[in-house]
């Protein structure tokens, strides 16, 4: 086995577009990568792969044509199909409760952690590939370890930073984007006094809306549980988060109340908000349809950092998982392990152009990252991001408060003025008690 | 008559069942009873079931006995809920209901291409209602709105209208979509029973000299009575029961001001993976829709023969 530090992995980087683009070289790729893999396919194997819906086509494009390699180089068959993740989510925890149906499932969040007897243990792939590539996150590996055993493979990460409008944040005095909550706060309300206010979204956005209040709640030093999974929600921490938030949301372009997902994304490509939150798909769809006064004019910034001190965001995860009840494990391990290596990795990112980052310190240095200066604050997604559970244990108690928006109706109730915050964090405390059970 | 007796006994036994019209009648039944039971109360017993215990999404739960419904009467998510329930429901039925008949009633009238224009009133009943949910989210949409651009342009307001941001906005607006959509299936419906009433009544009720509101009052209501209680009983439990129209609209924001049973039980159920909570929640819909069968079945449907008896 090679060891690749990040500066191999760039020089093989070349390569690597190269086969993206020739399938032949891909296919000799994936027959070499046979020859080598300490995980030999079974005989006449064939997986079952379920996928979430794509957020880009090139992404999919890219994927398809390595599993398609991988099929041709091994002679396993490979089926793949995809689902919206509310369709998605409920399948793989039936997969897991009754013991059939797809090999592999990429899923998102934590979602392994709810039916954990049921996943593959795939340590010995998180070891092969970690140690290769200059080791995993630390995130990637809280998302993937249980009880030591790693119980789904941190494929990648969606981030989710703030958007502005370079022209107006400078207009409104602003020469680079705020580092701190208090300026973000002067920021906004400048932003708003000159007619060209910013927003986020307050409606049950379960991307847009969860990124956002969690990374408020959390900037002050406010949590949902503490380490050993105590409820800790109503604190003087999350009440000063929440007071942050009632200044903050005066400043916000009416209708946020309303906002889900897709909203902001509209209203920033019409011109009509300074600054938002979100993936890179407001920037990528701008290019795509040459909006040139928007893709020019906009740029991407980390969260500020609050009173907590360091960085307090948070970023979904896509984790692959493979299921106990497949009949051929060592076909899922070589599949999965051929798509994190360098050649099949760098084509993968390139292809999701940004919208999805590497959970492997050493495509830090992939060019996707460099090539546009406008995505570079996405190449630190998972770095910077914190499991939405934080900073108790992944589980039911956790997937089942997130999914219930609590954080967010409770940011919400703040910004609009619904609720003081004192309040708004006691009721939400309380809603939270019911997931908790104390 | 012993022998005769004696000689039926004697008879094969399938023939004997063949001969007896009772055993036939519920032998003939079973197919039917089979289908119910299989995709009726086996769902319903199931549902009732996994609201007694706490099962999650792919995790076997234990008996909690009523500890989701106790739960849930403190949660204050759910009380709302049924609040937006029950004001949907109400307002929007009322609404579909008078739009409906008044709709009627003038399609029932000899109009011009009349044939056209009832297959044009049943349109917003035939379009798939995410298309029109997502149609409505446009009309209401924050910075967009069609309705705000209008009013605008025309210098009522100069602000947009906040439709899904501001609660009672939004509770106003999911209802009024929800009445868009529903008032075809109330009008046609109750056009097909407006054709029934015979033509002779109305000609013996003018020679009285009975106004039109009188024909209206002691025609046309009382013998659409049955009908209009078939019609208002189905209104009712679609209303009760939407969940398309709000999950793409507002997905029960803002802060929960329009989530409906039906969207809550869903949002915990499977999108939060609390099965059992959320089958808890639509089980606590069933005491409200026999409700409201009930009050069709006994307070509109007020004739003999509606309910099984013989009309005098």
């Amino acid at each position: 086995m090679r060891r690749y530090t990040r500066r191999q992995t760039l020089k093989t980087l070349g390569g690597a577009a190269a086969a993206a683009m020739v399938p032949t070289s891909l296919l000799t790729a994936a027959r070499a990568f046979a020859e080598e893999s300490p995980w030999k396919p079974e005989d006449g194997a064939s997986i079952r792969l379920l996928r979430w819906k794509r957020f880009v086509a090139s992404e999919e494009e890219a994927t398809l044509a390595l599993l398609d390699a991988f099929s041709k180089a091994t002679g396993v068959k490979i089926r793949v199909d995809s689902e919206g993740f509310e369709d998605l989510r409920p399948k793989a925890a039936v997969a897991a409760s009754i013991g059939s149906g797809p090999d592999i499932i990429w899923t998102i969040h934590a979602d392994p952690h709810l039916y954990p007897d049921a996943m593959l243990d795939l340590t010995d792939v998180a070891d092969h590939l970690g140690g290769k590539y200059g080791g995993w996150y630390p995130i990637a590996e809280t998302y993937s370890i249980r009880k030591g055993q790693w119980i789904a493979l941190p494929f990648c990460f969606s981030g989710n930073f703030l958007n502005y409008r370079v022209s107006q944040v400078e207009k409104a005095g602003f020469s680079k984007f705020p580092e701190n909550t208090d300026d973000f706060l002067a920021l906004m309300t400048e932003l708003n006094k000159a007619g060209t206010p910013g927003g986020f979204a307050l409606g049950n956005a379960s991307g847009d809306g969860n990124c956002w209040a969690h990374w408020v709640l959390w900037s002050h030093g406010g949590k949902m549980v503490d380490d050993n999974d105590n409820l800790v929600l109503n604190s003087p921490e999350t009440v000063a988060g929440l007071e942050y938030v009632a200044k903050l949301g005066k400043t916000f372009i009416p209708g946020v109340a309303s906002w889900l997902d897709g909203h902001n994304n509209k209203a920033f490509l019409q011109g009509a908000c300074s600054v938002t939150n979100n993936g890179i798909s407001i920037y990528a769809a701008a290019v795509r349809e040459g909006m040139k006064e928007i893709s020019e004019d906009m740029d991407h910034a980390y969260w500020p950092t609050g009173p907590a001190g360091e960085p307090t965001e948070f970023h979904v995860q896509f984790p692959m998982t493979v299921y106990n009840h497949t009949k051929y494990p060592n076909a899922c391990k070589a599949l999965l392990a051929w798509l994190m290596e360098a050649e099949q990795y760098n084509a993968f990112m390139q292809g999701s152009v940004g919208y999805l980052s590497h959970s492997l310190k050493a495509f830090d240095d992939h060019p996707v990252w460099t090539e546009d200066p406008k995505r570079a604050v996405f190449k630190d997604t998972v770095p910077r991001s914190r499991t939405f559970a934080h900073s108790g244990s992944l589980g039911y108690a956790a997937a089942s408060a997130f999914a219930d928006f609590i954080v967010v109706n409770m940011v919400a109730e703040a910004a609009l003025g619904t609720k003081t915050p004192e309040e708004a964090a006691a009721d939400a405390h309380k809603r939270a008690e019911r997931y908790y059970k104390i | 008559m012993a022998a005769v007796i004696d000689s039926a006994d004697r008879l094969p036994l399938l023939t004997r069942f063949m001969n007896n019209r009772n055993l036939m009648g519920l032998f003939f039944m079973l197919p039917a009873a089979a289908i119910l039971l299989v995709f009726l109360t086996y769902p319903l017993g199931l549902g009732v079931w996994l609201g007694m215990t706490d099962v999650k999404v792919g995790r076997p739960g234990v008996f909690v006995g009523m500890e989701n419904f106790t739960w849930l009467w403190e949660d204050s998510v759910f009380r709302l809920s049924i609040f937006n329930t029950f004001l949907y429901t109400v307002v929007a039925s009322v609404i579909k209901f008078a739009l409906g008949l008044w709709l009627a009633i003038i399609l029932n009238n000899n109009i011009p291409i009349k044939a056209f224009i009832r297959a044009i009133v049943l349109l917003p009943f035939i379009v798939p209602t995410v298309l029109s949910a997502l149609a409505f989210w446009w009309i209401y949409d924050s910075q967009d709105s069609v309705i705000s651009w209008t009013l605008i342009e025309l210098g009522f307001i100069d602000q947009t209208i906040d439709f899904l941001g501001e609660p009672n906005n939004a509770r106003g607006a999911v209802i009024a979509a929800n009445i868009w959509r529903g008032i075809p299936f109330v009008a046609i419906t109750l056009l097909a029973g407006l054709q029934t009433i015979p033509q002779s009544l109305y000609e013996a009720a003018i020679i009285d000299g009975a106004t039109e509101w009188q024909r209206f009052r002691r025609i046309t209501l009382p013998l659409l009575t049955p009908i209009i209680a078939v019609v208002m009983t189905f209104s009712v439990l679609f209303t009760f029961t939407d969940f398309q129209l709000i999950w793409v609209m507002t997905r029960g924001g803002p802060i929960n001001a329009t989530h409906l049973m039906a969207t809550l039980s869903y949002q915990r159920g499977i999108v939060g993976g609390a099965l059992g909570e959320g089958a808890a929640i639509a089980v606590a819909m069933i005491p409200f829709l026999l409700a409201a069968i009930l009050f069709s079945y006994f307070g509109l449907q007020n004739r003999k023969w509606q309910r099984g008896g013989r009309d005098d």
